[in-house]
C-alpha cells in the first residue's frame, strides 16, 4: 500500500520543526498543510479535537498528535534509516528525559523573554540561560547530544535556534557570548539538509515576533 | 541479579505509578522513603536537575520523570507490557499519558486556590474530566489498556484516587458520577484490582496531613 503522510504545521512553530526534521532524516516524502492559526481547517480539527493545535501527523489517515510522539513515531515505523532514538534502554531514558527538560523549560522561558519586560524580562533571561548552560552541559564533548550522530535529543532542542535571534533582539543579549558550544552544536546542526530546510530564517521568526508583540500590546 | 531501588515518598502519585508498575512485572525492589522538606543527598545526587521523587536507580544508574522511568521499566522487563506493540496504538497510549501528566498540576492548583482562583481551578478540572469521558473512554473498554490495566490508566489514577482526598481537602465536590459515567465506572474497576487496592495511600492519613499543610498555607498567604 502506497504510503500517505500528512503534516498538519505552521511555518514558526518549533513542534512543527521536530517533525519536519524526523520526516526529512527518513527521506519520507510527505504532504505538508500550512494551518492558518487564526482560522483552523475543518482538518485540523478533526484530526486533534483535543488540543486544536498543530503539528498533526497524519499517517495513512490516522492522526498523531504532539511533537516529541511523532518523532518517536516516525522513528519506530521507518527503523531502518537514521536512527534516532538509541537502542539501549538507559541511553534512551536518558534521551526521553532531556528531551522532556528541553519541553518544560525552553518553549515557556523563552515565551517570557519576549512577551515581558523589565524585572520579568531580566529574570526570563537569566532563566533561560542557565537552562541552555544546563543543557550545554549535557551536550559535553559530543559533537551531537545524540552521539556521533543527530538524536532524539538534537531533534527536539535545534528548532528553538531558529527563534535565538529574535529572542536576542528582544532581549538585548547574546546567546553566544554565555553558551559558546552550544551555539556551535546549533551550527553543526544547520550543516544537515534535513535541519537546514526544516528551519525559517532567523529574521523571518523575529518579523513574526515582532507582528505578535503589536498583535499582543506588548511594547 | 542487579538491585532496584525506587526514590519515593508516601503520599506521591508518581511514585505509586511506579511501585505498580515494578509489582505489575514482579520485579522485586527496595523502597526508600523520602522526606521532601529534608531531601537525602542521595536523591539530589541522583536527580540534581529536578531534585524530585521518584527515582528509580537501577544496577546503580537513576532514571528520573515518572513517565520515563515507566518506559524504561517496560522495555527492560517485557512481562505483562504497559504499552501497545503497535507503533499507532502506541503513539495514542502516549497521547493520553502526555494529555493525564499535563494535567496532574490541577492537583496543586485547586489545592493552593480560594476564592477566584478556586473557581477558574474547579473549572479546569471540569474541563479535563469532559475531555476524559467523551474523547479517552470510548468504545466500552473496561481500562484504557482493554481487558487489563496498562501504562494509561496507571497515568490516570491521580483521578482515580487521588481526587477524592482533594475534594475532602478543599471542601468540595467536583466529580458527579452521574455527569461522568465512563470516568466513574473506571474508577470503580481500577481501584477494583487487588494490585491496585493493595498499593493505595491511606486516603484518611492523607486528607489529615494535607489539611493541616494547606491552612498553613492558606494562613501564610493572608499575612
Amino acid at each position: 500500500m502506497a504510503e500517505e503522510v500528512v503534516l498538519l504545521d505552521f511555518w514558526p512553530s518549533p513542534f512543527g520543526m521536530r517533525s519536519r526534521i524526523a520526516l526529512a532524516e527518513k527521506g519520507i516524502k510527505y504532504e505538508h498543510k500550512e494551518e492558518d492559526l487564526r482560522n483552523k481547517s475543518a482538518l485540523l480539527l478533526q484530526m486533534n479535537p483535543v488540543h486544536k493545535k498543530i503539528p498533526v501527523l497524519i499517517h495513512n489517515g490516522k492522526p498523531v498528535c504532539e511533537s516529541l510522539i511523532q518523532v518517536q513515531y516516525i522513528d519506530e515505523v521507518w527503523h531502518d534509516k537514521a536512527p534516532l532514538l538509541p537502542s539501549d534502554p538507559y541511553q534512551k531514558a536518558t534521551a526521553r528525559f532531556w528531551a522532556d527538560y528541553v519541553d518544560k523549560k525552553i518553549y515557556e522561558v523563552g515565551g517570557r523573554v519576549w512577551k515581558t519586560k523589565g524585572e520579568k524580562q531580566a529574570t526570563a533571561k537569566k532563566e533561560l540561560i542557565e537552562t541552555l548552560k544546563l543543557l550545554e552541559k549535557e551536550l559535553g564533548d559530543k559533537p551531537y547530544f545524540g552521539g556521533e550522530s543527530l538524536g532524539y535529543v538534537d531533534v527536539a532542542f535545534i528548532p528553538f535556534y531558529s527563534w535565538f535571534y529574535a529572542l536576542e533582539k528582544c532581549g538585548n543579549f547574546s546567546i553566544e557570548a554565555e553558551c559558546p558550544k552550544l551555539i556551535a552544536w546549533a551550527k553543526r546542526c544547520m550543516q544537515k539538509e534535513s535541519v537546514a530546510k526544516s528551519l525559517p530564517d532567523q529574521q523571518k521568526v523575529y518579523d513574526f515576533i515582532l507582528e505578535m508583540k503589536k498583535h499582543f500590546g506588548i511594547e | 541479579m542487579a538491585v532496584v531501588e525506587l526514590f519515593g515518598t508516601w503520599f506521591s502519585p508518581y511514585a505509586y505509578r511506579v511501585i505498580w508498575a515494578l509489582k505489575l512485572k514482579g520485579i522485586s525492589y527496595e523502597y526508600i522513603e523520602e522526606d521532601i522538606r529534608n531531601k537525602s543527598p542521595l536523591l539530589l545526587q541522583y536527580n540534581p536537575i529536578h531534585k524530585k521523587v521518584p527515582v528509580l536507580v537501577h544496577d546503580g544508574k537513576p532514571i528520573c520523570e515518572s513517565t520515563v522511568i515507566l518506559q524504561y521499566i517496560d522495555e527492560i522487563w517485557p512481562q505483562n507490557p504497559l504499552l501497545p506493540a503497535d507503533p499507532y496504538d502506541r503513539a495514542v497510549a502516549l497521547f493520553w499519558i502526555k494529555f493525564a501528566d499535563d494535567k496532574v498540576y490541577l492537583m496543586s492548583k485547586l489545592y493552593q486556590a480560594d476564592g477566584e482562583e478556586q473557581r477558574a481551578a474547579v473549572k479546569e478540572w471540569l474541563e479535563m474530566l469532559e475531555v476524559m469521558e467523551e474523547n479517552a473512554l470510548i468504545g466500552g473498554k473496561k481500562f484504557f489498556g482493554g481487558d487489563e490495566i496498562n501504562m494509561v490508566d496507571i497515568a490516570f489514577s491521580f483521578v482515580a484516587h487521588w481526587l477524592g482526598v482533594l475534594e475532602d481537602v478543599v471542601g468540595l465536590e467536583i466529580f458527579e458520577p452521574h455527569k461522568f459515567p465512563r470516568v466513574s465506572s473506571w474508577i470503580q474497576n481500577f481501584k477494583s484490582i487487588p494490585l491496585i487496592k493493595e498499593n493505595l495511600p491511606d486516603a484518611d492519613k492523607m486528607s489529615a496531613f494535607s489539611k493541616h499543610g494547606r491552612e498553613m498555607m492558606l494562613a501564610s498567604k493572608s499575612n
